[in-house]
């Protein structure tokens, strides 16, 4: 059974057409990347993977249940998702918001967590790299310093989806290949991953599955090297890889 | 310092303010008759002082207070922002009109419930508006001005009402009561109004779990588990209520609501849910005092709360909005 899935979903968003009969599932245990030009629909597919946005025919499954069926706080155990605008109102402290990944359970504050709970947060913390910045205010932080945080709250969910929009966004070199580091295992253990990815080399090199998104549409769904073909390249996202690495302009 | 040690601390503040306003007053009781006097005993004069006039009096500032700062705190929980706040975002003006209206057509004489029931609908209405707005992704300073524009437009209503007011009797109680004052107080005003803030409390208690997801925004908050039109539809609908008979029982007081929860927010590692009840008592305790200055004041003619309110929140307003400028959307 799939953990997460799109059956002929189309959403509308202002009156034009953002997915157009989308499909694709994502099982337990694969680390899927939705790659595609900008304004393809990768955070759309996302979005209405977690029922954010109402779709205007087809379906979206979590957990082989449609995910309109679902209460919240089901959905909220189902599904985690780290949003590509990562701000906060306010400026909770770093164990604050890592405790919110656990709302589906108990709404309260890191301190007041069960033991269990908090223990999990202080886990999710340490895989994000941002252990050390656990009683910090959110406002004190470098750019970066907030992504992980916004990652320990995803991860602190521990729900068997985990949908990230540009996980390695505002990250330097090292920690953002630890962000990845850090997805690709939450795959080995089971969960299934799906991540918009804009950087093609970092799709390739960790997902085990690429979908390109074309206009709403996808236009190729398959293992990296398959997906990602020289023909695609030059297609969708009108560019040629180049022999000693990067790409240019078609 | 945890959530309970801060709670018991600000209550025992706001009990001290309240003492403190027992204790004075235009009449010079001696300190022992006064506290005579609020247990029953003693003589009959001061018994009448301290339990008819100082007692409710000083209640109905310390529980107007606690109103709008819950409701300040709601509000900013929910719009996201520092700067919402009942009077800045015309709830209570349109709370206002709605009582103007009831008093205006007769309906305060037909029942005593009226003035309050037609305030906290008015309330309703506009924190109803300013949610939808909120809904619609409306920027900061947008949501703020649209509550401008809400604050304007049932003020001109009001001031619509009062220019066409049939007597000056009518006049000059619409203006009396419109500047904001807990003066001559009973208990009866107090219990008229009790029910709806019991009320408004308990709604609020629900929904603070849902302001604290909501820190990340309603996407966010949703893929979190929380039920956010419920959440929504439970803090308006407190705040209507918590402003409304705020506003039935003592007229307009601005910027309480905005002042107390600024001063406390850093006290609660600036979380939404654990803002709002600190934010009472704190309002509530910083309005009882403000009453009590009043009530010492050397003036022949007593200076109108909501007036003193007006004369310290408003400059507080800015700093906050000065100094919150970077916070944005």
């Amino acid at each position: 059974m799939s953990a997460a899935a799109l059956i002929s979903a189309s959403v509308v968003l202002a009156g034009r057409p953002a997915l157009d009969a989308v499909s694709f599932s994502v099982a337990p245990g694969a680390f899927v990347a939705l790659t595609g030009p900008n304004g393809a629909g990768k955070s759309t597919a996302i979005r209405a993977l977690l029922g954010l946005v109402p779709l205007s025919a087809g379906q979206a499954l979590l957990g082989g249940d449609p995910v309109g069926a679902l209460s919240p706080s089901q959905r909220g155990r189902r599904a985690a998702w780290l949003a590509q605008d990562r701000s906060s109102a306010w400026a909770i402290r770093v164990k604050d918001l890592a405790a919110l990944g656990r709302f589906a359970w108990s709404g309260a504050p890191y301190e007041r967590l069960a033991d269990a709970d908090r223990t999990i947060v202080d886990e999710a913390l340490a895989r994000a790299g941002a252990a050390g910045l656990a009683d910090r205010p959110l406002g004190a932080l470098s750019g970066g310093e907030q992504a992980r945080a916004h990652l320990a709250r995803a991860l602190a969910a521990r729900a068997p989806v985990l949908a990230v929009d540009e996980p390695a966004a505002a990250l330097d070199l090292r920690h953002q290949h630890e962000a990845m580091a850090v997805l690709r295992a939450e795959a080995d253990s089971g969960v299934a991953v799906i991540a918009a990815l804009h950087d093609l080399g970092a799709a390739a090199r960790w997902a085990d599955r690429v979908i390109v998104l074309d206009q709403g549409r996808v236009a190729a769904d398959a293992a990296p090297q398959t997906a990602l073909s020289a023909d695609l390249l030059a297609r969708v996202f009108g560019v040629r890889r180049r022999a000693e690495g990067g790409y240019d302009p078609v | 310092m945890t959530r309970l040690q801060l709670n018991a601390m600000l209550a025992l503040a706001g009990l001290a303010a309240i003492l403190a306003g027992i204790m004075a007053g235009s009449a010079p009781l001696s300190f022992a008759d006064t506290l005579s006097g609020l247990l029953g005993a003693g003589p009959e004069g001061a018994r009448l002082i301290v339990q008819e006039i100082r007692l409710p009096r000083v209640l109905a500032a310390f529980v107007t207070g606690a109103a709008l700062g819950a409701s300040g705190a709601l509000l900013q929980g929910l719009l996201r922002n520092p700067l919402a706040d009942p009077g800045v975002l015309g709830v209570s003006a349109m709370a206002a009109l709605g009582a103007v209206i009831a008093i205006w057509f007769g309906l305060a004489a037909l029942s005593a419930f009226a003035v309050p029931l037609m305030a906290i609908a008015f309330a309703a209405l506009a924190a109803g508006m300013l949610a939808g707005l909120a809904a619609a992704r409306l920027s900061v300073v947008q949501l703020i001005l649209a509550g401008v524009g809400i604050s304007s437009f049932a003020g001109a209503l009001s001031a619509l009402a009062m220019n066409l007011a049939p007597t000056p009797f009518t006049l000059s109680d619409l203006v009396n009561w419109l500047m904001g004052s807990v003066a001559n107080r009973s208990f009866s005003d107090l219990a008229l109004a009790a029910p709806f803030w019991i009320a408004g409390a308990g709604l609020a208690a629900l929904a603070l779990p849902g302001l604290r997801a909501l820190t990340l925004g309603e996407d966010t908050a949703m893929s979190l588990g929380a039920d956010i039109s419920r959440t929504r539809l439970l803090a308006i609908l407190a705040s209507a209520l918590l402003t409304g008979s705020a506003v039935a029982v003592a007229g307009m007081i601005g910027f309480v609501g905005i002042v107390a929860p600024h001063l406390v927010r850093p006290m609660v590692r600036h979380d939404p849910g654990d803002l709002v009840l600190p934010s009472a008592l704190a309002a509530g305790t910083i309005l009882a005092l403000a009453d009590l200055a009043i009530r010492l004041a050397p003036f022949t003619q007593e200076l109108k709360l909501g007036v003193a309110a007006a004369l310290v929140g408003a400059p507080a307003f800015i700093w906050i909005a000065a100094r919150s400028a970077s916070i944005g959307r």
